[in-house]
This record gives structure tokens, C-alpha cells and sequence, in this order.
């Protein structure tokens, strides 16, 4: 910005520091997180955790949680939440293995289908919301328990009785489609690096990280996908106007229903995802799947620096968030810890998080 | 703040040109809402680059007038033409695409986002090809600084929050974003009234820009003062109807301040005030 319109100064204001520049970055809590975890069990966890393969243990139920947190961040900014995809999750694993084993589809039907019933499920939940005004906080709790309930009862319907659907791993062998879901990418590279000495390897010459699991390629993706889609499209400036104020936003021609609708849309096809990549790495779908899995992406996006308010956030922020589960729920296993510490230090997290963006807005908003 | 009232103010009035022809005229304009008469035959015509005050007490129809200006209301009766073509509103689409804008109080911005994203919100410019469009956010930033200078606004940055600037900055900034949008009428809704008095002069020496590159401004208040300011003729409404239009140096503010109140009684509450109301 070498412009010279801005030749002018105001005496009034003092050169911002780069501090004060990045005290406005909303990912800033999450980032800082992510240090401060990293620290914390460089200190007191076995120095395995941070090996390779320690890394992909704790990066892959990152990147799983991660998904969703995405989608629920970019939700949250566009204002409204979804209480519902942990459920979703379960309701999309059903819907794809009774694809899978019980129609005998191959993936490239199998997957398309679940992901349009889940988008159809999204845009259902939107629509409610945006029909009636109600919350959107309400009207996703009653799906929690409708979706939890028909993935019950379905699984029920598709495997005879069981509420666990076996048999997803047989099915899918050897379709072309399934790398892109379900193990481990890079492998040739690995292997390679292995065998010129750069990662570990077992005593038989194969490496003890055979690739990067794609769940965390997806992760990536989408993070990579969700911040340019917010900071460089119209539709992301849309969103985070649909979230800052409805009436502002539709006064000044943005389309918030359509936003909004696309949303709820977009959450539900990250639980669906989720669903089809867990569904295939487990080889069966049952119908605890996706359990408390709302709240936790809810949290990482609120680490990540969302407010509950809507209309501010960041998809990085809630990719770091993401992170920061993993490595607290996998890293007590390398300390001393007691492992349920995990739910302690999750509600202090979001605690402090929640204060922390509570000033930061303050700060954006100007100081009142 | 009394020196405003007479000729010679701090704002420089651009010469209405009497014969210009009106952007937009409005002719005996009714609304009635059910069985009641909210307009009763107003009629109304905005110049390019004169500021015409419409004046009024609460609920002398102010409100419902501009709605229908913009196009939110349509009339019950009478006609509204634009540079002399009969014109018919269905929207307040239509009347942004006619050049028709409004800015209402509460100002269509969101405060977390920063100045540049509410300048352009809704209305984005794009480069690149299909896949990759993306928001041209270089333009975006630069445009929005420069406008902003224009009006006499120094963005700390173009990232500057809108919930930074003062209650008198974010109107100027819903102004300029009219105007760069194309408004050849605009409308301002009481942009004055919740404004300090500092604030309120920057306010109206907005509006004195923005009168000059040729626009019509049509600005609403209940403030007789704002109104001497800037103003450059006159409309009174009461009660749903007109009181007449007067050209600025024709009217004084008492003579003003009357005709909103309705005559008589205002004439006594004065007496008893001191007149200094």
C-alpha cells in the first residue's frame, strides 16, 4: 500500500506496533495454544510424542475432529450453530455402509449418495432455521436426537438387530476410489526416505510411518479451502457479514438465506466426511459414532477464535484448535498424568479462550 | 453553533441552478395505511447538487415520505418521475438501480468488519477467471482509502474496524459508499440526530461534498439549525401534508421552527422558553 493517498497522517495516531497487529488476527489464541501445549509436553511428556510417528498418532484424531471444527467455525462466523453433526456423523456413517454392504455399491455411488443425504439433511436444518427465525442452537438439538435416534434404529434395520454394521472393509477392497478415503498417503516416499536413513524404520527395513493419513491431507485441504474461500471470495465477506448483522447485511444486497442454508449444508458434508473416512478405516459404522463430537468441534472453533456471536473467527484458528485436542487427548498417554485429566483441561481451555476473544472483540469493536 | 443560521456560514453552498432540471419530482403523493391517511398529498423535487431539507415533527409523515421516495412504500396516489419519465417502484432495488440511495440511521455496517469489507459488502469487485475469482481486495483496500480521504476521513488502515470509527465517521462512510456506487439522489435519514456537535459539523460539511460533485442530497431532520446549515431549500411537512417549500435566505428559523410545530401553540411554548428552542 505504497499509496500516496496515504501521504496524509493524523497526529493523533501512533504507529501500530507489530504486537497490536497481531493482537487483531483472530487465530492469534489458538496459535498461542498451540505453543503453550507444545511446552507443556515437551516438559513432562516421553520424547517420543514428538518423533514422527508420534506426531501422526496425535495429528490423525486432530485432523478427524478437525474437519468438523472447520465446517462449525465457518458456521459460527456465518452466525448460526449446528448441534447436530456429531449426530450427523453417526445418521452418514449408516447411510454409507448400508451403501457399501447392504446395496453392494461401489464408492463411487456410495460415496456421492451419503454425502447428498447429509447436504439434504444440512439444508433441511437450514431451512427451519431461516423459515421460522427460531435458534438456530434449538432447532439443531432437536436433530442431535433425531438423527442419534434414526441411526439407531437404522442400524438396526440394515444389519438385523446389531447396532454395529460390519463388513465395510471386505466391501471395499480394491475399489480405485479408496485411497483417496481411507490409509495412508506418500507411501513410495517413505519408503524412500527410509531407505536412505532420514525417518525411522522397523528392524526389517520398513518404516515405522509407512505415509500420512489422509484424514490429515483432508484437513488441510479443507482449512486451506475454508480460509481463502473467507478472506478472498465475495461469498466469504458474505459470510461474515450474514453473521455480524442480518439486517445490515440483507439491506446491503447480500443473499444471507442462501448463505446461511449453504452453510448448514457445508457442516453436515464435513460430517459426512468424517463418517465416510472413519467408516472405512474402522471396517464398520455403529451408532455411537460421532459421540460429543458437536461440542468438541464447537470448541476447537471457539479456541480458534470464533465468537459465539457470530460475524468473526477464522478457519486457521479453528485448524490450530483442532490440533490442540489432538495433542491433549493423545499426549497425557505419553506423561504420568492421569488420562481424564483430558476433560479438565478441555473446559479450562475453552474458558480461557472464551475470555480471551471476549477482549479481543472489545479491542476490534473499540474499546467500549 | 448560532452563526450557522445566518447567511454566512462555514459551509459554501453550491449555486442550485434554478434551472436544472429535477432528478426526481414527486407530485401529490398519498399513503394510507388502512383507514389511515399517513401522506396526504406531498410533493417533493430534488435538483442535482442542491441539498433540500425535509422537516418535520415526530411522526409528521417523514419517514413514510422517504420509504416511498426509496421505494419500500408505494404511493396510494400520485406520481413520481425521474428526469421526467414516469417511474413506479416495485423495490428498493429498483430505486438503487435509478440511482435512488438511502442511507437509513441505522446505517447498513457491521461494526467487527473492517472498513473496506463494508464499503464493498454485497457489491464485491472480482478479477481473475472462473475458477480462481476471487475478490480484488488490492482495488478494494486502495478505493476505500481514497474515497474515505476524499470526505476527509484518515483510515489508520483500510483493515480499520468500523466499530473503531465515531458515530459521525461511520455515516460518512455509509455516504461515501453511496456515492460510489453511482447515487444521484441520496437520501439521508436523520443522519444527524444522534450525533455530537463536532461529529454533526463533519456530518454536514459531508454533505456539502457530496452536493458539489453534483449529486441531489434530500436530507431529513427534525433539527431546524442542521437543516439552515447546509440546506438549500426547504419542505415542511405536518400532519401528512406539505407546507410548502422555501429557498434558503427566504425563511428564518423562527418562521421554520413554526411550521413544524404547527403554528400557534409552538408560538406560545416559545413565549415561555425564552426562545430558545
Amino acid at each position: 500500500m505504497a499509496d500516496t493517498a496515504q501521504t496524509v497522517t493524523d497526529e493523533r495516531l501512533k504507529q501500530e506496533g507489530f504486537g497490536a497487529r497481531l493482537m487483531k488476527r483472530p487465530e492469534l489464541g489458538a496459535i498461542a495454544g498451540v505453543i503453550l501445549v507444545t511446552t507443556f509436553f515437551l516438559i513432562t511428556a516421553d520424547s517420543t510424542m514428538f518423533t514422527l510417528s508420534g506426531i501422526m498418532n496425535f495429528m490423525t484424531p486432530a485432523a478427524q475432529l478437525g474437519i468438523l471444527a472447520i465446517g462449525a467455525a465457518m458456521l459460527m462466523i456465518g452466525g448460526e450453530f449446528d448441534l447436530s453433526i456429531g449426530s450427523m456423523v453417526a445418521f452418514a456413517g449408516l447411510i454409507f455402509g448400508a451403501c457399501v454392504v447392504t446395496l453392494g455399491l461401489p464408492l463411487i455411488l456410495a460415496i456421492p449418495l451419503t454425502l447428498a443425504v447429509a447436504a439434504g439433511l444440512g439444508a433441511v436444518n437450514g431451512v427451519i432455521v431461516l423459515k421460522t427465525g427460531l435458534p438456530s442452537f434449538i432447532v439443531t438439538l432437536a436433530f442431535l436426537f433425531i438423527l442419534r435416534g434414526a441411526s439407531l434404529v437404522g442400524l438396526k434395520l440394515a444389519s438385523g438387530g446389531s447396532t454395529q454394521l460390519r463388513g465395510v472393509r471386505d466391501a471395499i477392497e480394491g475399489d480405485w476410489l479408496a485411497p483417496m478415503f481411507s490409509g495412508d498417503a506418500f507411501g513410495p516416499i517413505f519408503a524412500w526416505l527410509a531407505q536412505i536413513g532420514l525417518i525411522d524404520t522397523f528392524k526389517n527395513g520398513t518404516p515405522k510411518v509407512p505415509g500420512v493419513p489422509v484424514e490429515i491431507l483432508w484437513f488441510i485441504a479443507l482449512a486451506l479451502v475454508a480460509t481463502y474461500v473467507l478472506l478472498r471470495t465475495p461469498q466469504g465477506n458474505w459470510i461474515f457479514a450474514s453473521g455480524g448483522d442480518r439486517n445490515a447485511a440483507s439491506n446491503s444486497g447480500v443473499p444471507v438465506r442462501k448463505v446461511k442454508i449453504s452453510l448448514f449444508m457445508v457442516t453436515a458434508l464435513c460430517g459426512a466426511l468424517v463418517a465416510i473416512i472413519t467408516v472405512m478405516d474402522a471396517g464398520s459404522t455403529d451408532a455411537r459414532r460421532g459421540f460429543m463430537k458437536e461440542f468438541e468441534a464447537i470448541i476447537a472453533a471457539v479456541i480458534g477464535g470464533c465468537l459465539l456471536t457470530g460475524g468473526y473467527g477464522s478457519a486457521i484458528g479453528a485448524f490450530f484448535g483442532a490440533i490442540i485436542f489432538g495433542m491433549v487427548t493423545i499426549g497425557l498417554t505419553y506423561t504420568d498424568f492421569d488420562q481424564d485429566w483430558f476433560q479438565i483441561f478441555l473446559g479450562g481451555m475453552l474458558l480461557i479462550a472464551v475470555l480471551f476473544n471476549n477482549y479481543i472483540r472489545k479491542r476490534v469493536t473499540g474499546e467500549r | 453553533m448560532t452563526q450557522q443560521m445566518t447567511e454566512d456560514t462555514t459551509f459554501h453552498h453550491g449555486s442550485p441552478q434554478d434551472a436544472a432540471k429535477p432528478i426526481i419530482e414527486m407530485q401529490n403523493i398519498e399513503k394510507h395505511f388502512g383507514n389511515i391517511i399517513a401522506l396526504a398529498g406531498v410533493s417533493f423535487d430534488v435538483k442535482p447538487g442542491e441539498c433540500h431539507c425535509l422537516l418535520g415533527d415526530n411522526g409528521a409523515g417523514k419517514s413514510t415520505f422517504i420509504k416511498t421516495m426509496s421505494g419500500v412504500h408505494k404511493p396510494t396516489k400520485g406520481a413520481i418521475t425521474i428526469d421526467g419519465q414516469p417511474m413506479n417502484f416495485d423495490s428498493p432495488r429498483d430505486a438503487m438501480e435509478a440511482g435512488i440511495a438511502t442511507v437509513f440511521q441505522d446505517l447498513a455496517m457491521i461494526p467487527l468488519m473492517s472498513v473496506t469489507r463494508n464499503f464493498f459488502m454485497g457489491r464485491e469487485p472480482l478479477k481473475g477467471s472462473k475458477p480462481f475469482r476471487r475478490m480484488d481486495i488490492e482495488m478494494m483496500n486502495q478505493t476505500t482509502v481514497e474515497e474515505m480521504r476524499k470526505m476527509g476521513i484518515n483510515l489508520r488502515g483500510p483493515d480499520q474496524a468500523v466499530g473503531t470509527l465515531s458515530g459521525g465517521e461511520r455515516q460518512t462512510v455509509a455516504i461515501a459508499r453511496a456515492v460510489y456506487f453511482g447515487a444521484r439522489v441520496l437520501i439521508l435519514d436523520e443522519p444527524t440526530s444522534a450525533l455530537g456537535v463536532r461529529q454533526t459539523s463533519n456530518v454536514l460539511a459531508t454533505i456539502d461534498r457530496v452536493r458539489k460533485q453534483g449529486v441531489g442530497v434530500v436530507f431529513i431532520s427534525h433539527n431546524v439549525r442542521h437543516a439552515l446549515a447546509v440546506g438549500d431549500r426547504f419542505t415542511v411537512l405536518n400532519r401528512g401534508k406539505t407546507l410548502g417549500t422555501a429557498q434558503r435566505g427566504q425563511i428564518t428559523p423562527e418562521e421554520l421552527q413554526d411550521l413544524m410545530a404547527g403554528g400557534q401553540e409552538m408560538a406560545q411554548l416559545e413565549g415561555s422558553l425564552g426562545g430558545t428552542v
